[in-house]
């Protein structure tokens, strides 16, 4: 095995995507739900949002799809419980400068902290879509706070 | 005497390589076949000594471009047992049955029509019917696929109808490897006085296909899945239907007589070949289909069946492992889910070990929803594949189950 295939499925990735955290809904007040698609492989995600006072309350999600989608999200909804929605929108650009390698700069700036595993994805351009599915319907929740999102919606 | 498969194998450069450090073993053969030399000598011998545009020029290397073009219509027009008159060069199987669609359908279909398609389609084979019905106001049906992955047969004698003017249905499917009882399902259309278009793209180079035993109407195929180059493919439209089609595109090649006003059209083929055509394609695809005769396609056809079953055999002894489709009729591929791996990471790990697969939903998401997985994993096969290569794929999915279980 090469040392990139290593790099993409370091070992708290995989127990990730064996064992998703915060996996479920959220329905009720305050909560918003985006679904998202990545029709390059039929993998799907649908992430809620618990919203209260400018602050992502809760957050879980539910879905199927590869190692790196479902640790994304699964990593991904770790960071984002209790943090305000501008902050919240900020660290998904900030991700998708990791994954896609173009903004190294801007990602030592603000530590993802376990979220930088991803950056190996970078070597693997296929896969961006899937490491950015969660969190293009976690953007979309927080701008729109409803609807459908696709991984071909706009390039990362 | 059956054929040097050994020898064969050596006809194709790109196979000899190593990908990641290790041998390529190429299993993607549904999604392209590799080029034998012969194929890839004859493209750049067409563009070192005949290239010219055909049909209009009066010199001498526009008269050779045009015998060969068309001499590849005749070596197509014999491969499938038609007349070279009933030939057009496509770019592949999808433009094939857009044209259908667009020329015969838009002529002959109505509000009310029906368009039976199956639930085993490659969105190629629905989308083209799907803008068709839009434009037309018919409605588009389908043939539901059991479990085991074959046509639900039963339900055939309920579902055509007299309002069914076209059955379209894919020879053998992508996605499961099913190989339908084409002619089977051909007399009942007829018997209905529905028209039958057959996707070939999957069937063409894999075994010997016979459009006037077969009394299909219309036969798309993909040259590049058959040893061919990509963008060239041909469609079979049996006469005297294909007389009456309306033009699809207009043109140069395809006008007789042009006025500001209006214009007058060809006969034949040419009519549906407006502009430019791909002409070293075309040739290439008939030094092509000369190669796969040189082998013979009952022998290729023995071949890949006896490579599936050996798959098929080993990957049953995986545990955890899932074969979608038949296990009988079955053409050169096997589709298939791994517990614990996602069919994209699989893919991945394959990858890094020189293993070519696919992952995906093979563009049959209506399929995939059916077996509820949003994706498989498909390796497919071809003459060049050898059973090494398939005892290597199995430690290969092995490793796999390993690395990504818990």
């Amino acid at each position: 095995m090469n040392d990139e295939l290593r790099e993409l499925y370091q070992s708290v990735i995989l127990d990730h995507s064996r064992k998703p955290r915060n996996f479920g809904e959220l329905h009720g007040e305050g909560c918003v739900h985006v679904h998202g698609d990545n029709p390059s492989c039929g993998d799907e995600i649908d992430v809620f949002l618990k919203l209260n006072d400018g602050k992502i309350e809760d957050i879980k999600f539910n879905g199927s799809g590869c190692a790196i989608s479902q640790a994304s999200a699964s990593m991904m909804t770790i960071k984002m419980k209790g943090k305000p929605r501008d902050q919240a929108t900020k660290m998904a650009g900030v991700f998708r400068g990791i994954v896609t390698g173009q903004d190294r700069q801007l990602a030592e700036e603000d530590a993802l902290g376990e979220l930088q595993l991803l950056e190996g994805v970078q070597h693997f351009p296929q896969r961006v879509k899937c490491a950015m599915l969660a969190w293009r319907a976690l953007e979309q929740a927080l701008e729109k706070g409803q609807g459908d999102v696709t991984t071909e919606d706009k390039p990362d | 005497m059956s054929p040097d498969w050994t020898r064969i194998r050596h006809d194709f450069p790109i196979l000899d390589q190593e990908v990641h450090g290790h041998p390529l073993i190429y299993f993607d053969n549904a999604a392209t076949s590799q080029k034998p030399r012969q194929v890839i000598d004859a493209l750049v011998r067409y563009y070192e000594r005949d290239n010219a545009n055909v049909h209009r020029g009066l010199h001498e290397l526009s008269n050779r471009a045009t015998d060969q073009y068309e001499t590849a219509r005749r070596k197509v027009a014999a491969f499938v047992n038609a007349s070279d008159e009933e030939i057009i060069f496509t770019r592949g199987t999808t433009e094939g049955i857009n044209l259908v669609a667009q020329s015969w359908g838009r002529a002959n279909l109505k509000a009310g029509d029906v368009i039976l398609a199956t639930e085993m389609e490659h969105h190629s084979n629905l989308v083209p019917w799907q803008m068709l019905a839009a434009q037309t106001g018919a409605v588009l049906k389908h043939i539901p696929v059991t479990d085991e992955g074959v046509l639900d047969v039963d339900q055939l004698d309920s579902l055509l109808t007299e309002q069914v003017k076209l059955l379209t249905f894919v020879h053998v499917s992508n996605s499961l490897g099913t190989i339908n009882p084409a002619k089977l399902l051909i007399e009942k259309a007829h018997a209905v006085g529905a028209k039958v278009l057959l996707d070939g793209a999957q069937s063409a180079g894999h075994m010997t296909v016979d459009v006037r035993s077969l009394d299909c109407d219309f036969y798309a195929l993909s040259g590049h899945k058959m040893c061919a180059p990509t963008g060239i493919g041909a469609l079979y439209v049996k006469q005297p239907i294909l007389a009456n089609m309306p033009p699809w595109h207009g043109g140069g090649e395809m006008i007789l007589r042009v006025q500001f006003g209006s214009s007058t059209f060809k006969d034949g083929p040419a009519r549906f070949e407006a502009g430019t055509p791909d002409i070293s394609g075309a040739i290439v695809l008939g030094t092509a289909i000369d190669y796969l005769e040189s082998i013979g396609r009952q022998a290729i056809f023995d071949h890949d069946a006896q490579l599936t079953s050996y798959a098929l055999q080993r990957m049953s002894e995986i545990e955890g492992l899932r074969i979608f489709g038949p296990m009988q009729d079955r053409g050169a591929l096997v589709a298939f889910s791994l517990e614990g791996a996602h069919p994209h990471d699989l893919t991945e790990f394959a990858n890094t070990q020189g293993l070519a697969l696919r992952g995906g939903h093979h563009c049959t998401q209506p399929l995939m929803r059916k077996f509820k997985v949003p994706s498989t994993t498909r390796a497919s096969f071809y003459f060049y594949n050898t059973r090494d290569e398939i005892d290597r794929m199995i430690d290969i999915l092995l490793g796999a189950k390993k690395f990504f279980g818990s």
